[in-house]
């Protein structure tokens, strides 16, 4: 059913169709009105047999989805930057002990300095947690990725993360197809896991386990992840023949065909890219856009195929691994790697900076004339950081430096154009 | 409810043969019925209370629930020494996640079977003071809050045994452990810190808190048994000495646990609703000498010249629990 609804409420309304037992909720920005919309659910009774669990943190939310999934209930939570931070102990442990559990992260940014608006930082500080990682670039998406999510995860005994934009997904009011119960009823079978807490067929679950078996048991998580790889472009296109659109995935291609320069990029950034495309398309450039919706596991013979042909590539990122530069464009790197590619990297969209057409044709247009340096950061105020840099020469100082620079910037409303 | 303890003078010490009692009050341990919930084999210290506490408290909560069981417990020495992968001596369904999370782990649990319709089947939480105390307290505390159906274990043996006796929260004063070192002018942990876990419990006004120490079995399986007959969140905190961490013979683990108890340092009570209910009184009074002496964290006590002063105050924090707790028979005050 066609609805016009807000990304969160397009959210909610998935994950209550895959009829999830247990949902624990603790509030973060921007991720706070999925976990309200099914909490209205569960106390309305439209969303039952669910418990609806008020948490005391994150920490708890993911222990609590643990203790649930680990007792056989499909289990749900969303969070967001610092509360994944906050569970990230449990979040290794839900994927070690190969627990379904489904999270919506609401993308946004890690402090200090706070900040709420989206980027990518908190998905990728978790990129080696074991957990399957997708991206959503369109609500759409990220509703039907929810849906694939319960049933890769519970296939693979694996849990999985939907990464959707905070604020640009999750509070933009867009068009969506929610499918029926019937649908997805059909798609997702009950969840019934091998072996679970149960008085009936005891089991101890997390044991200790020394240098005999750790390494055994890394590889084995490792090469559950490789055949995700191999099992999701399947599911995928199940997906689409039962509900008749295309999501989710590995990769999409955009306009690829004879293209010279491709830009990867993942997330709600890809319309903007694409857009930008269009337009430069429309002038003759010959470029491309690979979007990457599965990130972990990494698609690398997928990505090394969609890229073989590119003579440039430029990989625009909303994350930044301080002290190398670009979090994706190294697994891009990875999967280049042997070829005479030169792979770009753009920092975009920090801290919910707006990423636009003009800059991005700017920047793609300096590709192609071979004038983008390796690392770039897209539409950084080299006045502030000239100043901030010109204050340390004359006097060493420690501390925070973002009071430094807001004294720079004066009112900050005033300055955004 | 509470535990009517029964004295057998006779035998000349405070233990209670069981073959002396009728079957109907004999404990579960005495029993063909118990579980062995916590199988032996297990790789536990020589004289450890943590194994003996977690054995008893098990089968009890088994038998209360007619096996209708499960648990959950945080990393620490029950952990690492009862689950050697690939071995595990728990005959329970039994998960270990990580060392804060076993209070929301288990309302995970709880959760799920709640949702499934199969409230028969109940939740215990378990892990030692370090992660009931320190933490895992955001955790206990959120489920006590929530009055989520988890009865949660704390086996306190006052320090981070696991790691090689570090201070946590649940530390007595003047204690020498491996991060309160037994030099400079005030030796071992100081006075004036530390948190009273079952008071704290009992201001979340759940519905049942109880002590017990393993030198009183039968208590201690009473109090499982009644903590099983409530619904919501419920709390015991046993007292379990340590030989390696405490430094007394590994075959005194019962008698330091007693002595615990008797000179008033540990308080054994019931509460209900943040109401305490019932005290085990002190049956013959000991001097915290008696305690400290044989355990070598207090060693530094009772050099030459022995610390008086010092032994004074942990004197009067035993003082001030047995006026607190009215630990003393109303006759002997």
């Amino acid at each position: 059913m066609l609805k016009q609804v807000e990304g969160s409420r397009a959210v909610a309304e998935a994950v209550a169709l895959c009829r999830p037992e247990v949902i624990c909720a603790y509030p973060i920005s921007p991720q706070t009105h999925i976990v309200e919309a099914l909490g209205e659910m569960v106390k309305r009774g439209t969303l039952a047999p669910c418990e609806f669990i008020n948490v005391e943190s994150e920490f708890a939310a993911m222990s609590v989805a643990i203790g649930a999934s680990a007792a056989a209930a499909r289990a749900y939570t969303a969070t967001a930057s610092q509360g994944l931070l906050f569970m990230a102990e449990a979040v290794f442990n839900a994927s070690g002990l190969g627990l379904p559990i489904v999270m919506t992260v609401a993308n946004r940014a890690i402090g200090a300095p706070i900040n709420i608006w989206n980027d990518h930082t908190d998905a990728m500080s978790q990129r080696d947690c074991g957990w399957i990682q997708l991206f959503a670039e369109t609500n759409q998406e990220a509703l039907d990725l929810h849906i694939q999510a319960f049933r890769l995860g519970e296939e693979l005994s694996l849990p999985v993360m939907v990464c959707m934009d905070g604020f640009i997904l999750t509070h933009a009011y867009e068009r969506v197809d929610v499918p029926t119960q019937a649908q997805v009823d059909a798609y997702l079978p009950p969840y019934t896991p091998r072996q679970s807490l149960d008085p009936a067929e005891p089991v101890s679950i997390g044991a200790m386990v020394g240098p005999e078996a750790f390494m055994e048991v890394r590889y084995l998580a490792h090469v559950k992840q490789m055949r995700a790889l191999e099992l999701i472009p399947g599911w995928a296109e199940e997906f689409r023949r039962a509900f008749g659109r295309d999501s989710g995935g590995l990769l999409h291609r955009y306009r690829c065909e004879d293209a010279e320069l491709v830009v990867v990029a993942l997330g709600s950034v890809l319309g903007t890219v694409k857009d930008t495309v269009d337009a430069m398309r429309e002038r003759g450039t010959r470029i491309g856009v690979l979007g990457i919706t599965c990130f972990r596991p990494w698609p690398q013979d997928a990505v090394r195929a969609a890229l073989a042909q590119a003579k440039q590539i430029v990989v625009l990122e909303k994350s930044l691994a301080v002290g190398l530069g670009g979090i994706v464009s190294t697994n891009v790197r990875t999967s280049t790697s042997g070829n005479a590619q030169a792979v770009r990297t753009v920092i975009a969209g920090l801290g919910g900076r707006p990423i636009t057409r003009t800059s991005l044709e700017r920047t793609f247009a300096q590709a192609l004339d071979g004038t983008l340096e390796a690392l770039t950061f897209l539409d950084l105020d080299h006045g502030v950081v000239e100043r901030a840099l010109a204050r340390e020469r004359e006097q060493r100082r420690s501390g925070p430096i973002a009071e430094n620079i807001l004294r720079d910037l004066g009112v900050v409303g005033a300055r955004i154009s | 409810m509470a535990y009517q303890p029964l004295k057998f003078y006779q035998t000349g010490t405070f233990t209670v043969g069981n073959r002396l009692l009728p079957p109907d009050v004999r404990s579960v341990q005495s029993t063909q019925r118990r579980t062995n919930s916590l199988n032996s084999g297990h790789r536990a210290c020589q004289g450890c209370g943590e194994a003996l506490g977690a054995r008893f408290a098990m089968d009890a909560a088994m038998e209360a629930s007619e096996r209708q069981l499960i648990a959950a417990n945080a990393t620490g020495c029950l952990e690492v020494f009862s689950t050697p992968y690939p071995e595990t001596s728990w005959q329970i369904p039994w998960i270990h996640s990580v060392f804060g999370n076993t209070a929301a782990v288990a309302t995970g649990i709880a959760a799920a079977m709640k949702v499934k319709g199969r409230s028969e089947v109940r939740v215990v939480a378990q892990g030692g003071d370090g992660g009931t105390t320190d933490i895992g307290f955001g955790c206990l505390s959120g489920m006590f809050e929530r009055n989520d159906d988890v009865l949660f274990i704390c086996y306190d043996n006052e320090a981070y045994m696991n790691t090689g006796v570090q201070r946590s929260s649940a530390t007595p004063a003047t204690a020498r452990t491996a991060t309160t070192m037994a030099v400079g002018e005030a030796p071992g942990n100081v006075f004036g810190q530390g948190k009273n876990l079952p008071v704290i419990a009992m201001a979340h006004e759940i519905p049942y808190v109880a002590t017990a120490t393993v030198a009183e079995l039968h208590d201690l399986e009473a109090k499982v048994k009644n903590a099983m007959r409530i619904r919501g969140a419920r709390y015991i905190h046993i007292l379990v000495p340590c030989p390696l961490g405490w430094g007394h013979a590994s075959q005194d683990t019962i008698r330091i646990a007693r002595l615990a108890k008797e000179t008033g340092l540990f308080p054994v009570f019931e509460a209900a609703h943040g109401e305490v209910t019932s005290v085990s009184r002190i049956r013959r009074r000991q001097p915290v000498e008696a305690y400290l002496r044989p355990q070598k964290r207090f060693a530094h006590l009772f050099g030459e010249p022995p610390k008086l002063e010092v032994i004074a105050r942990m004197q009067a924090l035993a003082d001030r629990n047995i006026r607190r707790y009215g630990l003393l028979e109303p006759e002997s005050i």
